[in-house]
C-alpha cells in the first residue's frame, strides 16, 4: 500500500509539472520558426494565412467553446477592415490607431449584432447572423465610404508609432507576426480562464449552466463581442498587408470560408483552426487558376469534412493520440497488477 | 389619375405586383425549408441552389430538349427533387442523429458545389427565358402583365394546396405526426425513413417549382439561389418554423413590404426584410407565429 502510493505520487507530479514546459517548449519552437519563416517563405503569403488564422482562431471562440455557429462573422471581419482602411487612407491615421478603429468598430457592431443574435439559439443563431451579415453586406455596398465595388485601394502603409518603417514586406511580417501571437495568447487565455469554462458549461447544457446561477446570455453576449473584436483585429491587419479592403470581405462566403478553415482544421481545438487556415490559403494560392473550380471543391471539402472527419485534422490527431495513450496507461497498469 | 404621396399609382402598382410575385417565392421557399426542417430537423441551405437547378431544369428542357414551359412546370421540379432525395439517402441521412449545425454545414457545402457546377458552365450572367404568357391586361389603374398574374395565382395555389395536404388529409397528419415522435410513428407500422426522403423530395421540389417560376419573371442565373436563400432565412426567422399558414403568410407579407419600400424608399429596399428582422427578434424573439422552443 505505502510503496505502491509513494511511487505513483511523483509520478504524476513529474507528469503534470513536465507537461506545462512541454506546451512552453513547443509553443517557442513554434515561435522560433515563425521568426525564422519569411526568410524561407514568400512573406506576404505567410502574413494572409497568419490573418485568416486569427479570425478563424476568433471564430472558433463562437463555434468551438460556446457552441454557437455564426454565419455573419465576414462582418466583423470585412467592417473592421473597411473602417480602418477608411481611417488610415482617408483620416491620415497610423497604422495603429487605424487597427485600433477598425477593432473597436467591430466589437460594437459585435455587441449590437450578439444582442439580437443570442435571442435565438441552434439552428436560427446561424439564420440570424447570417442575415445581419447581408444587411451589412448591402449597407457596404450603398454606403459612399466604402468606394463600392472598387473598395477602397491603395492604402497607404505608414509608419509604424511613427518611426517603424513597414513598407517592405520582411518589416510588415514581423509586425503581423506579433498581432497574431497577440490575439492567439489573448484566446488562449480566454478558453483557459474560469469564463471559457462556463462558456463550455454553457456549450454542453445552457439549461444547466443557467441553473447553476450563470448568467448565459451575458457570457454569450461577451464571448461574441470578443470574438467579433479579434476577427475585426484579423481584418484590420488583413488591410495593411495587402493596402485593401473590399466587398469580398464582408461577402457571405468569407463567412463561409472561416468556418471552412475551422471545420477543416478542427473546431474546438486551440490549433485547429490555425492548421485549417494555413491548408484552406495554400489550397486557394494554388487553385486560384481554376476559377470556379474552386467554389466547387471548397464545396467538396464541407462535404467531406461533414460526413467523414468531423474532429478536424487537429482533432483526429488529438483523438489518435488520446487513443494511444489511454492504450499505453491500460497495458502500464495491467502490467503492474 | 391621383396620385398617391406624389407616387404615380401605376409605379405604386407595379412594385407592388413584383412585391407580391416575390413574396410568391419566399413563400414557396420558406414553406419548403419549414416542412423539411419539421421532419428532418435539417435547415436545408441547399434550398436557393435547388430554386436555381429548377430554373436551370426549365431552360436545359426548352433549350436541349425542346419541351416548353409548361412541360417543364412539371419535369423540373420532379428532376431535381429525384436528385434532392438521392442526396438525402446517401449523405443527409447519416448526420440526423447529429447537431443539426452539421447537416446546415453539409448542405451549405452541396449548395456551393452546384453553384460552382452551375457557374463554369454557364458563366455568372443571365440567360433569358422567353414569357410563355406574353401580353397582358389593362385593369384601368395599372397595365397587369399575363405572367405575373399567373404567378401570382399559381403559388398561391401551390402554397394552399401544400397547407391542405398537410392540416387536413390523412397523410398530412402521418406526417405531422412523424415531426412530433418519428419512434411512435415508425412503432406503427409506418415507414419513417421513405416518408423522411419523400418530405425532403417535395420540399425540394417546391424550391425548384419556384426556380420554374422564376424563370421567365427574372433570368437564369447560377447565382440566383444564393442571394436569395440568405433572404428566405431571414423570413423564416420572422415567421417562425412552426406553422405552415404562418409561412405562407409571412412570405407574401413580406414580398409586399419590400415591394412598398422599393417605391417609397428605394435605398432601402435591400436591407428592409432585414430590418423588420431585428425588429421581430427583439420584440419576439420566436417569430410572429412561432412557439418559444
Amino acid at each position: 500500500m505505502t510503496t505502491s502510493s509513494s511511487t505513483t505520487a511523483p509520478v504524476t507530479t513529474s507528469a503534470t509539472s513536465s507537461r506545462f514546459p512541454m506546451t512552453l517548449v513547443i509553443g517557442l519552437i513554434a515561435v522560433a520558426l515563425l521568426l525564422a519563416a519569411p526568410f524561407a517563405v514568400y512573406p506576404v503569403f505567410l502574413m494572409k494565412v497568419m490573418c485568416f488564422a486569427l479570425f478563424a482562431c476568433a471564430f472558433n471562440l463562437m463555434l468551438g467553446y460556446t457552441g454557437l455557429l455564426s454565419f455573419g462573422h465576414a462582418m466583423f471581419f470585412g467592417g473592421s477592415a473597411y473602417i480602418c482602411a477608411h481611417a488610415i487612407k482617408v483620416l491620415g491615421f497610423s497604422p495603429e490607431l487605424g487597427i485600433l478603429a477598425g477593432v473597436l468598430f467591430a466589437a460594437v457592431l459585435g455587441f449590437f449584432a450578439g444582442l439580437l443574435a443570442i435571442r435565438r439559439q441552434g439552428i436560427y443563431f446561424a439564420m440570424v447572423t447570417l442575415a445581419l451579415a447581408q444587411m451589412f453586406f448591402f449597407f457596404c455596398l450603398q454606403a459612399k465610404f466604402t468606394g463600392g465595388e472598387d473598395g477602397l485601394q491603395a492604402v497607404p502603409r505608414r509608419a509604424l508609432l511613427g518611426f517603424i518603417d513597414i513598407t517592405k514586406d520582411i518589416h510588415l511580417y514581423y509586425f503581423v507576426l506579433a498581432i497574431f501571437l497577440f490575439g492567439f495568447l489573448v484566446i488562449y487565455r480566454t478558453i483557459h480562464s474560469p469564463f471559457g469554462q462556463v462558456l463550455k458549461a454553457i456549450r454542453e447544457n445552457e439549461p444547466r449552466a443557467i441553473s447553476l446561477g450563470y448568467r448565459a446570455n451575458q457570457y454569450k453576449l461577451l464571448a461574441f463581442v470578443l470574438s467579433a473584436a479579434l476577427a475585426g483585429l484579423a481584418g484590420s491587419t488583413k488591410v495593411l498587408v495587402f493596402q485593401l479592403a473590399s466587398l469580398t470581405d464582408v461577402a457571405w462566403q468569407m463567412s463561409g470560408e472561416v468556418i471552412l478553415m475551422t471545420l477543416v482544421g478542427g473546431m474546438g481545438t486551440i490549433l485547429g483552426p490555425v492548421v485549417g487556415a494555413a491548408v484552406i490559403v495554400t489550397m486557394q494560392n494554388y487553385l486560384a487558376g481554376l476559377g470556379e473550380w474552386v467554389l466547387v471543391i471548397q464545396g467538396v471539402i464541407f462535404v467531406l469534412a461533414v460526413s467523414l472527419f468531423r474532429r478536424g485534422i487537429v482533432g483526429e490527431f488529438v483523438a489518435v493520440a488520446k487513443y494511444y495513450h489511454a492504450r499505453k496507461t491500460r497495458t502500464a497498469g495491467r502490467a503492474r497488477k | 389619375m391621383i396620385e398617391l404621396l406624389g407616387i404615380p399609382p401605376q409605379a405604386l402598382f407595379g412594385q407592388l405586383l413584383l412585391g407580391l410575385i416575390n413574396g410568391a417565392f419566399y413563400a414557396m421557399l420558406s414553406l419548403g425549408l419549414a416542412v423539411i426542417f419539421g421532419l428532418l430537423n435539417v435547415i436545408n441551405f441547399t434550398h436557393g441552389a435547388q430554386y436555381m437547378m429548377g430554373a436551370f431544369g426549365a431552360w436545359m428542357l426548352l433549350n436541349y430538349a425542346g419541351i416548353p414551359f409548361w412541360g417543364a412546370l412539371v419535369i423540373s421540379p420532379i428532376l431535381v427533387a429525384i436528385v434532392g432525395m438521392v442526396i438525402e439517402r446517401i449523405l443527409l441521412r447519416r448526420l440526423y442523429h447529429l447537431d443539426h449545425l452539421y447537416g446546415m454545414l453539409l448542405t451549405f457545402g452541396l449548395g456551393l458545389i452546384i453553384e460552382g457546377l452551375f457557374r463554369r458552365q454557364y458563366g455568372s450572367s443571365g440567360l433569358p427565358y422567353n414569357n410563355p404568357l406574353p401580353g397582358g391586361t389593362n385593369l384601368g389603374f395599372m397595365f397587369l402583365p399575363n405572367y405575373r398574374a399567373f404567378v401570382v395565382v399559381a403559388s398561391l395555389i401551390v402554397c394552399f394546396a401544400t397547407w391542405f395536404v398537410i392540416e387536413r388529409t390523412k397523410l398530412g397528419s402521418y406526417l405531422r405526426a412523424a415531426t412530433e415522435r418519428p419512434d411512435l410513428v415508425q412503432a406503427f407500422g409506418i415507414d419513417v425513413p421513405r416518408m423522411i426522403t419523400l418530405t425532403y423530395g417535395f420540399g425540394v421540389g417546391l424550391a425548384a417549382l419556384a426556380g420554374v417560376l422564376a424563370a421567365p419573371a427574372y433570368q437564369v442565373s447560377p447565382t440566383m439561389g444564393s442571394s436569395l436563400i440568405i433572404v428566405v432565412f431571414a423570413v423564416v426567422v420572422i415567421g417562425g418554423m412552426g406553422s405552415i399558414m404562418g409561412a405562407i403568410v409571412t412570405g407574401f407579407g413580406l414580398g409586399i413590404v419590400e415591394g412598398l419600400t422599393k417605391v417609397f424608399y428605394p435605398e432601402a429596399s435591400s436591407t428592409v426584410i432585414f430590418v423588420i428582422m431585428a425588429l421581430v427578434l427583439m420584440v419576439k424573439p420566436a417569430g410572429l407565429f412561432g412557439t418559444a422552443k
